[in-house]
């Protein structure tokens, strides 16, 4: 399993794509602006969702599919 | 060398008629009817079903019987200039992307069909009663059982062993869906009840029941055996993925192609190896998809254990260093550097913490919506408004559905997509058949993947076959038919090359 059980990453071999993450993940510009996003979204979604979602919910019914 | 992997989407859509009487059958019909007359002029080229065997099984049988009913001819079944094929599939609208060399093209094309339905609709509701709507849905079910799929296609090598791609490629199958899951709420896998689980990454994992099968409708396998090339069968196979979800995020699109196309690369060149093999591929796929942490292993088949994270890391190791050993010309080496990019940061993510994805992982960005309503509003994980915004994330009207309001990444630009939804792909035989269809619709009497029938009066119809799928690209034909005048003068040419 030692080959196949990935284990932390060394500063040695980060890359672009790991920092771009780890930026993402210390939190920041982009985890705020997706929190504020998210915060705006929500503030709005009443005015989006269907009215009645109980009824809207029940009668989403899909037969016949692959 | 792999060969270079063409691939393309067929995805059936979710529809709703409201306001007015409607069976989904006629529904979709209406829509896709509706589409035609408004954007073409000439009588509707016909779908030619002469080279259809969606019965013929890959490991060597042939099932005739049981899959008869499968090819509805009388329905609406239209190509388009994209080279795509627009039709009633089931109990819904399916649209079949044309084919494409490369992820970055596969999400084009994909987004093109989105911006056809979207138009699709709003011809439709000109053609309803005063206050009736049709509204579709990118989404892969109902919430009460009922699934339809997105399907993917990729081309290889017939000689590559079919054992050696069931073996091999059903991890990644079952793994992939931490990145390329479109989120659910609730559970529907049989004999559960829907609120054993609140929230999931799959939309069609509940739905599998089996390693490997011909199936599609029910008892989906999770490696699917219908082998049916659309192309020279003696060179060729088209592996059917039927497991994945249809995805909102442009970024998860490219995932899913882009990784996939590599790791069957890595099948057909033989070095991804046979010890990333799952013991139980059916539960493996639910237990992954059940559990948003992350954190739940599943059993390889020397026994040892191992999360979808690890498992999706020892892949990647594996495309890198097959990078390196062998380039990624079969993916378009450009795209799929920019995969195995993508892929590393993806898992880096989801291993952090899974909300920093949440800008191009669709469970992830729904999961937040849904919790973030449930939490602001003190609601039970079995309200009905949350399923409400699950099933509305796929909603595909510009101003309703709540994907488009999460501030998800894009990768293709509006313009690219719009033109995309008449202009074919230029580096497939998709060209061929898209530009003749453009230039010479009143000819052209059927069209399917690997021919086109031609009606050039005085002769009896033309067949032109296309039996390879990077022939016909561009730089083979582009002049050669923008030069002709008529498809008499096409046909002369082509046969004189």
């Amino acid at each position: 399993m030692a080959e196949r059980t990935h284990k932390s990453k060394q500063p040695s071999d980060r890359t672009p794509a790991t920092e771009q993450a780890d930026l993402a993940a210390t939190g920041t510009e982009s985890g705020e602006r997706l929190k504020a996003e998210l915060d705006d979204l929500l503030d709005e979604i009443d005015d989006v969702l269907e009215t009645n979602a109980e009824e809207f919910v029940k009668s989403y019914v899909q037969k016949g599919g692959q | 060398m792999a060969l270079t992997k063409v691939c393309g989407l067929e995805t059936e859509y979710g529809i709703v008629v409201r306001g007015a009487e409607s069976n989904p059958v006629t529904a979709s019909s209406l829509l896709i009817n509706a589409y035609l007359s408004a954007t073409t002029s000439s009588d509707r080229v016909r779908w030619d079903f002469r080279d259809e065997h969606p019965a013929h099984d890959a490991r060597g049988f042939s099932l005739a019987d049981p899959f008869t009913p499968e090819i509805e001819t009388t329905l609406v079944n239209a190509v388009l200039t994209n080279g795509s094929r627009y039709y009633v599939d089931h109990a819904h609208p399916e649209i079949s992307i044309p084919e494409v060399t490369n992820a970055r093209d596969a999400v084009r094309w994909d987004r093109a069909a989105d911006e056809i339905i979207r138009s699709s609709m709003q011809y439709a509701r000109s053609i309803l009663d005063e206050g009736a709507e049709m509204v579709i849905y990118k989404n892969n079910s109902d919430g009460k059982g009922n699934s339809y799929g997105c399907h993917e296609n990729y081309l290889m090598a017939r000689q590559t062993p079919f054992g050696r791609i069931i073996e091999q490629a059903t991890a990644h199958l079952v793994t992939r869906q931490i990145f390329c899951g479109a989120g659910k709420v609730g559970c529907e896998e049989p004999g559960r009840a829907p609120h054993d689980v609140a929230f999931q990454l799959s939309q069609r994992a509940d739905f599998f029941e089996e390693e490997v099968g011909l199936e599609t409708t029910l008892k989906r396998p999770i490696i699917n055996t219908r082998d049916e090339p659309h192309c020279d069968p003696q060179k060729y196979r088209r592996l059917h993925v039927i497991v994945g979800d249809a995805n909102m995020s442009e970024v998860a699109t490219f995932l899913k192609v882009g990784t996939t196309s590599i790791v069957l690369s890595m099948i057909e060149d033989d070095v991804l190896g046979d010890d990333l093999v799952l013991m139980k591929p059916v539960s493996a796929i639910r237990h992954i998809s059940h559990d948003c942490s992350l954190r739940q292993r599943v059993q390889l088949a020397d026994g040892t254990m191992a999360t979808a994270l690890e498992i999706q890391w020892g892949l990647l190791e594996r495309a890198q260093k097959y990078e390196r050993s062998h380039g990624l010309g079969s993916v378009d080496e450009e795209v799929g550097v920019v995969v195995l990019e993508r892929w590393e940061q993806v898992l880096t993510g989801l291993e952090a913490n899974p909300d920093t994805v949440a800008g191009y992982v669709d469970w992830v960005a729904k999961r937040r919506l849904v919790e973030g309503y449930a939490q602001r509003h003190g609601l039970s994980p079995s309200d009905p408004r949350l399923k409400a915004i699950d099933l509305q994330y796929h909603d595909l009207r510009a101003d309703r559905g709540l994907a488009y309001r999460v501030g998800l990444e894009t990768l293709i630009d509006p313009d690219e997509a719009i033109a995309a939804m008449v202009n074919p792909p230029t580096t497939t035989r998709a060209y061929f058949r898209g530009r003749c269809l453009a230039r010479f619709p009143d000819e052209i009497v059927a069209a399917n993947w690997d021919s086109i029938v031609f009606d050039v009066g005085s002769d009896p119809l033309r067949r032109v076959p296309m039996m390879e799928p990077l022939r016909g690209t561009a730089d083979h034909v582009a002049t050669l038919i923008d030069d002709s005048a008529t498809a008499a003068e096409l046909l002369a040419r082509l046969s004189r090359d």
